[in-house]
């Protein structure tokens, strides 16, 4: 017993075959789209792999773009063979292998899937890449006269007021690291030889961020050193003061940011995926509908289309079968061999 | 002696049309890219209307969306014209309309050219307006309590980096003004009494600038304070002192971005200018075809087209004088049928009252 079997007469057919070739175009857009995403994340990327170390995975754009890419090839031709599908003469050269090419195009149906969950997925080795690189990155800000790092000074700042954010959890990562060169320190100053002396690594540490931090709705002049000490300026405390610099870390808005990026893709390859899976049934009939014509010569004639020639849990038998065979198959193979060892 | 004649034989009229309801419908989506032209500006402008003195400048986008949007509806009312003139029969329900709409459509065009002049010669208001704009949101930096100045802070600093900019013309020009709040002073400090002693308005002035001066191309720490004494800052150096702060004033930077933006906007107006003016000569030519045609009686004969009838010479003291004409209807009239009080008439009066 077939699996949803509609009855086609000429009329029907023609219309199913121009509404599928329609269909097709547009999963060609689709793959075009899937492609573009691809490159767009990519980009997106590579922009700030300064921020990631350089280490970031690009396993999912590449994923993306070559999804893309089988898209449009698989999309463009189903088009064709709906196009011919209306010309017997045409249609007779693409019939032997339209049957290889639909369980071709349900397994990349199911690649769709797992790219999707891919995209929504991605998300925690991303964070943990993330968070290396920016306390790297903090590390390497003073160093613009190291060659490799002399942009991450300018990097970082601009990255902090693009995102509106501070350090890698919150403003005080700045705190523990030194951020100003030994190029710019005074060594002379008694402050300054105090400061080194205050810790193991002999670095200068102070409680101050950099000017990318300070915040422009904050409604007093930024304070960017001696943050901690209340002393140090005029009716300030920073327990209670928010809008001076920002409050976000970095790493939580570049998460956000990516993390919206990915899964609006996500979202869009399950579209995509749905198009692919509607367009795959859809040639399905056409393929069954042209292959049961009740006359042959008569091109008129009535035919039915389904979706699977038996039922489900029959057409999983089969292919178990079958699987089954082919494994049997090899092993009856070598049995004669050894057969016909043993008997010489 | 007719300006530009040509002659028309009945499928060039045909053709002409036809290529004319073409060109009007390009003309339809010519006229939307205008409009999207001055709404794209109009929000350009308001986007720092803040730091502006007036709005006056905003005069420009206003007329180029007006002119879009009469563009669009005049060439839609062509398209249609030109596609009934094809047919002598059509065209008679058009006749009356046309010359009207000719005449309608020169003074629309030509301002669209007006259009496009005033995006090049708006340079020197704008100046002016950013001049004064920015010096009064430098003045008003402070007041973030102050209702109607609260946001001038965040208005200006975000200015300042996106633009790249510092101060009015340069950066020593927040060294004029006292862009920290009294709020955040403490007066009880000898320091700060002493500075705001300093000068005769009592200004707290210093030689520092605001955190969003400061360049991100630097290759060190940012330096705020204490710019006029290098000597105050380890190894400040000249190629550290260039690369400090952004060292392009604000008025500058604005003034190249909007200058930029409307150099192109005149640009694609002038062409769009060009494309109407062609149209404008091809309905023309239609229309005087389709009429002479309609003189000659015959609607499959040769007929000519012109853009004027007479030399621009004889047009002219025609149109002078109907002019003239208009304006000799408002002084003595001729008319016999109108009663004009005379002296015989002041006698006749009396003499009726002494009979009766």
């Amino acid at each position: 017993m077939a699996l949803l079997v509609v009855k086609f007469d000429l009329k029907k057919r023609v219309k199913l075959a121009q509404t599928v070739w329609f269909m097709y175009w547009f999963a060609v857009l689709a793959g075009i789209l899937v492609l573009s995403l691809g490159l767009f994340f990519k980009i997106e990327l590579r922009k700030r792999s300064e921020l990631m170390d350089n280490n970031e995975s690009h396993f999912l754009p590449n994923v993306l773009i070559a999804m893309g890419l089988i898209a449009c090839g698989i999309n463009a031709f189903g088009g064709k063979v709906c196009y011919d599908s209306l010309d017997p003469t045409k249609f007779a050269k693409w019939k032997p292998m339209l049957k290889t090419f639909l369980v071709f195009c349900m397994g990349f149906n199911a690649l769709l899937v797992v790219t999707a969950l891919l995209c929504f997925v991605m998300r925690i080795p991303f964070q943990f890449t993330l968070a290396e690189g920016l306390k790297n990155g903090m590390k390497f800000y003073k160093d613009t006269d190291t060659p490799g790092r002399c942009y991450m000074k300018r990097t970082l700042d601009l990255m902090q007021i693009e995102f509106r954010c501070c350090g890698n959890d919150n403003y005080r990562d700045w705190f523990e690291i030194q951020w100003v060169s030994n190029r710019y320190l005074d060594f002379s100053a008694k402050e300054v030889k105090d400061r080194i002396g205050s810790n193991v690594d002999g670095q200068y540490l102070m409680d101050g961020v950099p000017f990318s931090c300070c915040n422009p709705s904050s409604p007093r002049p930024c304070i960017q050193y001696q943050m901690t000490n209340n002393s140090a300026h005029y009716s300030y405390d920073h327990y209670t003061e928010e809008l001076n610099v920002w409050r976000r870390g970095c790493r939580d808005a570049l998460l956000s940011y990516y993390g919206g990026i990915m899964n609006t893709i996500g979202a869009l390859v399950l579209l995509v995926t749905m198009l692919e899976v509607a367009v795959t049934v859809g040639l399905q009939y056409v393929d069954t509908s042209l292959s049961t014509l009740a006359n042959p010569e008569d091109m008129e004639s009535e035919s039915e289309g389904f979706l699977l020639e038996k039922t489900v849990k029959e057409t999983f038998t089969d292919i178990m079968a079958k699987m089954k065979a082919m494994g049997k198959g090899a092993k009856v193979e070598e049995g004669g061999e050894e057969g016909v060892a043993t008997v010489s | 002696m007719a300006v530009g004649k040509i002659t028309f034989t009945k499928t060039e009229r045909e053709k002409l049309a036809e290529v004319l309801w073409l060109l009007n419908w390009i003309s339809v989506v010519t006229g939307a890219i205008l409009f999207g032209l001055g709404l794209f500006l109009k929000i350009e402008i308001q986007k720092w209307q803040e730091v502006m003195s007036e709005q006056g400048i905003l005069y420009v986008p206003h007329m180029l969306i007006t002119t879009g949007l009469a563009a669009c509806g005049i060439n839609y009312l062509g398209s249609k014209i030109c596609l009934d003139c094809a047919d002598t029969n059509k065209f008679l329900r058009w006749k009356l309309v046309m010359m009207p709409y000719i005449v309608c459509t020169f003074f629309f065009t030509a301002c669209v050219l007006a259009g496009a002049l005033m995006c090049y010669s708006i340079r020197s208001q704008l100046e002016e307006a950013l001049y004064l704009g920015l010096r009064n949101t430098m003045r008003f930096y402070k007041d973030t309590d102050t209702p109607g100045r609260c946001y001038l802070k965040k208005t200006l600093d975000l200015l300042q980096i996106q633009f790249q900019c510092c101060g009015n013309t340069d950066f020593r020009d927040w060294f004029q003004i006292q862009w920290i709040s009294s709020r955040y002073l403490d007066m009880t400090n000898s320091a700060v009494v002493d500075r705001v002693r300093s000068n005769v308005e009592g200004k707290y002035l210093m030689d520092s600038v605001p955190f969003s001066c400061c360049s991100t191309l630097s290759s060190r720490p940012c330096i705020q304070h204490n710019l006029s004494n290098p000597g105050a800052h380890a190894h400040y150096d000249e190629q550290s002192q260039q690369l400090n702060l952004w060292r392009r004033g604000c008025q500058q930077a604005l003034l190249d971005h909007y200058t930029g933006i409307m150099q192109s906007i005149g640009l694609t107006v002038l062409l769009i200018w060009l494309f109407e003016l062609l149209v404008l000569t091809g309905v023309r030519y239609l229309q005087t075809a389709m009429e002479n045609v309609i003189r000659l009686g015959d609607p499959d004969s040769e007929s000519e087209g012109w853009i004027l009838e007479n030399s621009l010479a004889e047009t002219a003291c025609y149109n002078f004088s109907i002019i003239k004409s208009l304006g000799k209807c408002y002084q003595a009239d001729d008319d016999p049928n109108i009663n004009v009080p005379t002296a015989a008439a002041g006698q006749e009066v009396p003499s009726a009252q002494v009979t009766s």
